[in-house]
């Protein structure tokens, strides 16, 4: 097997700090070369294959049963694999694919109105402010019309027109109407069509199915990602799956900021455990940051609901122009005491400003103090507590006023509803609070074009790993990607390196599993042993305010190194302090918070340093030390245009550049004003 | 607010548990009733009690991870003044100084893991015995050749929408996933994709639902008005329809 | 997991949902009798000869010369007495599996929707068939006598037996209870069958069978109570 990538001549660098080190730079060696357009279709003819009667002895793991997980374990099934499939819920339909709402983009082209692959592909990297790669974004343009062909065919429900037809719409600020929508449930039906297929695979026995199991660990034997460690987390059993190959599915890692609008579940331990074991992580600290979440309204609060973005069309941004107006009725605020922020700033975009923009600029009239809403204690830099209402006004008076009630009732009745529901305020009367919340992490783990990571047959899927967004993901692209690679691109590539198959048979007692056994054991142990005084959640709480404090919206040098401190301190507090309740032989939720949040405390630190190291704003990585004189995010092309690949390394990682070329498309900054 | 909230425990592989009852102080009216049961946790935990075990993961009413039986009703409906799931159910629906009953799902085809965490991997079977369209990833036919008439579409879309929560099984006095069971049937029989395997289909799941330990429908709603996603009752009679025809058409070989 | 080697349409047909179509449809068989019963005691009021002789037809020459006279009563009461025992089999089937799924019993309940008729089905069940097998004797076997003596015509019997306040205030609680069998029995057996198919329909189905309930029990007791106020005598 050759190496997932070329190792260049480039002296091992040691940054002042000593908070990382530079490593060789990096490249993706699978892409084929040739014009872009005949990459996806060169690299399907060379790929070696394997003989259907021989598939069903390769065993393949599937960790996740989203779309990436779910459309993989069933399209392998199909294809006639052994496939082994966990998820850490009762079902995989459970999965967080479910919560996406908008639709699902794709370059069908059914509204005449201009769309290609060429133009998906486009608008896709634009999107990403030039931080994807160019090869793997141009497939996945490509293979987007075969996602919705796919769907339908398995009864997905998606909206029709009145002649039976399917309809579009246009979403995230693109010229073109691709996008493909159920309701706002997209996800949900897609994500129930990939669990039927999946189900199906069950019932004839291809796919055998481990809900309520946890991947802990991954196991590594010559080099190669041959099964993992997985606790039962009915029984607390530890057991030991082997394979030919692992896939991780395992979604992304935005409850780093413990609130944000992932699932209470998701977590970064998969990825994780595999990135100790070798695979890059890549571009971690790249998140989105969704501006139109409803606000936190306690301390105790667990998680943050999005509201779709659809809302800001019509709705208007605004916030007191004094402070001390805040805790004031809004509809009593007198029109020339408003202060509607993004107008102003922005006049040519107004309140249609991109995500990072929109969410960054809340902030900053929250930091002002002219935030509304109920005041939440907040702890600052120097320790001290600030009391800040978090919140700004997304005002319908308008709207209502000329289209009337019903009108906006018809455009977004349900959004309405589902704010009342969970603030008991009435949008229809008075105007909605809203403030930015974590939605989606575009970085994950390092992958090449097979989507293989640097491990060798352990590849990455869906949200998990870095590839398609570049800095900042574009609406309705999450759920394409998820599908793209579940459904079509790994299972033309893994058969690649299943062709080499068998690989040596791996005792269970073989030494490498027994260490990693043994390493997951000793961790759990450890943590029931501490019997501390705080909880998990306590631990996860104050990680979580750092990283929205330092590694949010707005990122500094001295910020992100105090960040990294902090990190390291609460880091060795937690494993001197922390109780988890129970026994591991039973079902325990505590224990496997507990795994989960000791995890996120090391990617905190990594995504800090990731951030520190790249001086430059762009997507949603905004630094303060780079912006034009009046404000707005700077790109540093000529310094920063790679993908900042992370070796694990201890406390010290090492980076690994992966330039990117853009052979395509022309290099352009993004301009709002 | 304050709250006496009495939950039922049952320790993971006991055949009985029983209620406890806690003592809740300082409970905002905007918590939704699970950040209520987090607070719970984390006062039994700091008090070295296992804190009490619930299933839960969206937190915003779509996953249907969560579910217990408030007061009696499923997913607390009898609290709420809209459809909702537990996670979405708020605190401000509950009076200050109230008694709150927690129970976990009750039914003879979802065994309690522990405290209120149901096992409901039977409603994975009764998919798995033909909730699913036969097609391979790579074969399918260009998504606008087969078009859907609006009204089957949307009523494909209402049946589609269930979350698959287990509610209407906690809610019914016989105990039965008539209501899960027909919202599948119902959002595939819709569907041209889906008519080939129509029929086979419902024989195939009916047989699963019984078999599962499930009980029959007697009619009586208790499923459609717990529902977080209004599936209607009108589904159940759809999947009868669907059923007897069904007895009318030769299994395939 | 036992039916598993049966065939998907054998599967099918020991179904619960098919064992409750059986339900429905000889429900449906009952309620006709009852609505034709209903019908023929009204004659009551047209006087004794009337009536009588009704009730002679009956069993007499119903389908003579196709049949011999006298044939089609045991022929019919065979026929209900099927639809009684199908029925009543199935319903101890279904209520028999349904006290298995139900597991557990709550703590605390709130029901939100269901009727007391539809949770008095199964015990209501059972008292209704005690009650018909008293009527049976009464009327029928005549073992039973209310009041007459052997040999006294139908219309006699009626008349004799409703004079008797007690007798009709048992009626009127037997009928009571029909009544509420039949007011959530006559919409089941619809939705059962396949006839709920939106919420509209079920507003309609569940307003029939209100009326049906109704007109059953106004239908059976007018005549009863007739008689003890003595307009008929």
């Amino acid at each position: 097997m050759a190496t997932q990538f070329v190792e260049e001549e480039v002296a091992t660098t040691t940054t002042s700090d000593q908070l990382w080190r530079e490593g060789a730079e990096l490249r993706d060696a699978k892409a084929p070369g040739g014009p872009i357009e005949g990459k996806w279709h060169k690299r399907q003819f060379e790929a070696k294959l394997v003989n259907p009667a021989n598939r069903r002895k390769l065993t393949v793991i599937i960790v996740g049963t989203g779309l990436a997980g779910g459309a993989a374990a069933a399209s392998l099934g199909e294809a006639g694999y052994n496939v082994l499939n966990f998820c850490y819920q009762d079902s995989p339909r459970r999965a967080h694919s479910i919560a996406a709402q908008g639709g699902i983009n794709a370059a069908k082209n059914y509204r005449n109105d201009n769309d290609s692959t060429f133009r998906l592909f486009y608008d896709t990297v634009k999107g990403g402010d030039y931080r994807a790669r160019e090869t793997n974004v141009y497939r996945l343009a490509e293979v987007s019309a075969a996602i919705i062909d796919q769907c339908v065919a398995q009864g997905v429900p998606f909206a029709r027109e009145y002649g039976g037809l399917l309809d579009n719409r246009s979403f995230g600020g693109v010229q073109v109407q691709r996008t493909f929508y159920a309701r706002g449930q997209t996800g949900q039906q897609l994500l129930i069509g990939a669990y039927q297929a999946l189900e199906r695979q069950v019932a004839v026995g291809t796919v055998k199915m481990y809900a309520r199991h946890e991947m802990l660990e991954l196991i590594v034997v010559d080099g190669r990602a041959r099964g993992i460690i997985a606790r039962d987390m009915v029984t607390g059993e530890i057991e030991t799956h082997l394979a030919d190959a692992v896939v991780l599915a395992t979604g992304g890692y935005g409850n780093v900021f413990f609130l944000s609008t992932n699932a209470m579940g998701c977590n970064v331990t998969a990825g994780w455990r595999a990135h100790r074991k070798g695979a890059y992580f890549g571009n971690p600290c790249y998140t989105q940051i969704h501006p139109t979440c409803i606000p936190v309204h306690g301390e105790t609060q667990s998680k943050l609901t999005l509201m779709s973005e659809s809302l800001r069309n019509d709705g208007r941004i605004w916030v007191p122009k004094r402070a001390e107006d805040c805790d004031k009725d809004p509809r009593q605020i007198a029109e020339q005491d408003r202060d509607y922020y993004l107008e102003r700033i922005y006049p040519a975009f107004g309140n249609l400003v991109p995500r990072d923009i929109a969410s960054r600029q809340a902030k900053n009239m929250c930091d002002e103090g002219r935030g509304v809403g109920p005041a939440v204690n907040e702890k600052q830099t120097d320790g001290s507590i600030r009391n800040i209402r978090r919140g700004v006004y997304l005002d319908f008076a308008d709207v209502i006023s000329r289209i009337g009630r019903d009108g906006v009732a018809a455009r977004y009745g349900n959004l309405f509803d589902m704010y009342a529901q969970i603030t008991a305020e009435d949008p229809y009367e008075t105007p909605m609070r809203i403030y930015p919340a974590v939605h989606y992490t575009m970085g994950g783990v390092w992958v090449d074009y097979d989507l293989m990571t640097t491990i060798t047959g352990l590849y990455a899927t869906g949200e998990c790993n870095f590839s398609d967004h570049g800095a900042n993901r574009l609406g309705a692209s999450a759920l394409m990607q998820g599908l793209a690679d579940g459904y079509f691109v790994l299972p033309n590539t893994i058969n690649d390196y299943l062709a080499d198959a068998p690989f040596p048979k791996v005792s269970p007692d073989d030494p490498a599993v027994l260490e990693a056994v043994a390493g997951v054991k000793e961790r759990i142990d450890t943590l029931l042993s501490i019997d501390g005084s705080r909880t998990v959640d306590s631990f996860h709480k104050e990680l979580g305010h750092i990283m929205w404090e330092y590694c949010g919206m707005e990122r500094t040098d001295a910020g992100l190194k105090r960040a990294i401190g902090l990190i390291r301190e609460l880091k060795a507090e937690f494993w001197r302090d922390v109780k988890v309740t129970g026994v591991n032989e039973d079902f325990n939720q505590a224990l496997e918070r507990a795994g989960r949040v000791a995890d996120f405390f090391e990617l905190g630190e990594l995504m800090c340093i990731d951030a520190l190291h790249r001086r430059e704003s762009c997507g949603g990585h905004f630094r303060a030390e780079s912006q034009t004189p009046d404000g707005e995010a700077l790109r540093h092309d000529e310094e920063f245009l790679y993908v900042g690949a992370w070796e694990y390394a201890g406390d010290t990682p090492v980076l690994h550049k992966e330039p990117l070329e853009y052979e395509y498309i022309e290099l352009k900054q993004r301009s709002y004003k | 607010m304050n709250i006496t909230l009495r939950v039922w425990r049952q320790a993971h592989g006991a055949p009985k548990g029983g209620m406890q009852t806690y003592q809740m102080q300082d409970v905002s009216p905007d918590m939704s009733f699970l950040e209520m049961l987090d607070l719970l946790n984390e006062k039994l935990t700091v008090e070295g009690i296992e804190p009490v075990a619930f299933d839960h993961d969206c937190r915003e009413g779509i996953c249907g991870m969560c579910g217990v039986v408030i007061d009696g009703s499923a997913h607390g409906r009898g609290a709420s003044p809209v459809p909702t799931t537990t996670c979405q159910l708020h605190m401000r629906s509950f009076a200050d100084g109230a008694t709150i009953d927690v129970e976990p799902w009750r039914a003879g085809g979802f065994p309690v893991i522990k405290d209120l965490v149901v096992d409901r991997t039977a409603f994975d079977r009764i998919i798995q015995a033909g909730g699913f369209i036969s097609v391979n990833t790579g074969s399918a036919p260009d998504a606008n050749a087969a078009p859907v008439s609006k009204v089957d579409s949307d009523r494909a879309f209402d049946a589609a929408t269930c979350i698959g929560c287990g509610a209407c099984v906690a809610a019914c006095p016989n105990g039965s996933a008539m209501l899960f069971t027909s919202a599948k049937i119902t959002h595939l029989a819709m569907l041209p994709q889906g008519q080939p395997e129509r029929w086979s289909r419902v024989k195939g799941m009916v047989a699963q639902h019984d078999a599962e330990g499930f009980g029959n429908c007697t009619n009586i709603g208790e499923c459609a008005a717990v529902c977080p996603k209004e599936i209607p009752l009108d589904m159940i009679s759809e999947l009868n329809r669907e059923l007897m025809h069904a007895l009318f058409k030769k299994d395939a070989k | 997991m036992a039916t598993t080697t049966l065939s998907p349409r054998a599967r099918a047909v020991r179904s619960s949902v098919a064992m409750k179509a059986l339900m429905a449809v000889t429900g449906l068989i009952m309620i006709g009798f009852l609505l034709m019963h209903m019908y023929g005691n009204l004659k009551v009021f047209l006087g004794a000869e009337a009536f009588d002789h009704y009730a002679h037809w009956l069993k007499g020459d119903i389908l003579y010369p196709l049949i011999p006279s006298g044939w089609f009563i045991w022929i019919f009461r065979a026929f209900m007495l099927a639809a009684i025992v199908l029925h009543a089999a199935s319903a101890v089937h279904l209520w028999r599996k349904a006290n298995a799924a139900r597991g557990s019993s709550y703590v605390t309940t709130n029901r939100l929707q269901q009727s007391y008729a539809a949770r008095t089905m199964r015990w209501g069940g059972v008292i209704l068939v005690g009650f018909l097998v008293f009527h049976l004797l009464q009327f029928t076997a005549q073992v039973i006598k209310t009041g007459w003596n052997s040999g006294a015509g139908p219309y006699e019997m009626f008349v004799v037996s409703f004079q008797q306040w007690w007798l009709v205030l048992a009626y009127a609680l037997w009928m009571v209870a029909v009544c509420m069998h039949i007011r959530h029995g006559f919409w089941s057996a619809a939705a059962t069958l396949g006839a709920n198919t939106s919420l509209a329909s079920r507003r309609v189905w569940n307003g029939l069978a209100y009326c049906v309930a109704v007109l059953l029990y106004v239908g059976f007791m007018i005549a009863p109570l007739a008689v003890l106020f003595g307009v008929v005598k």
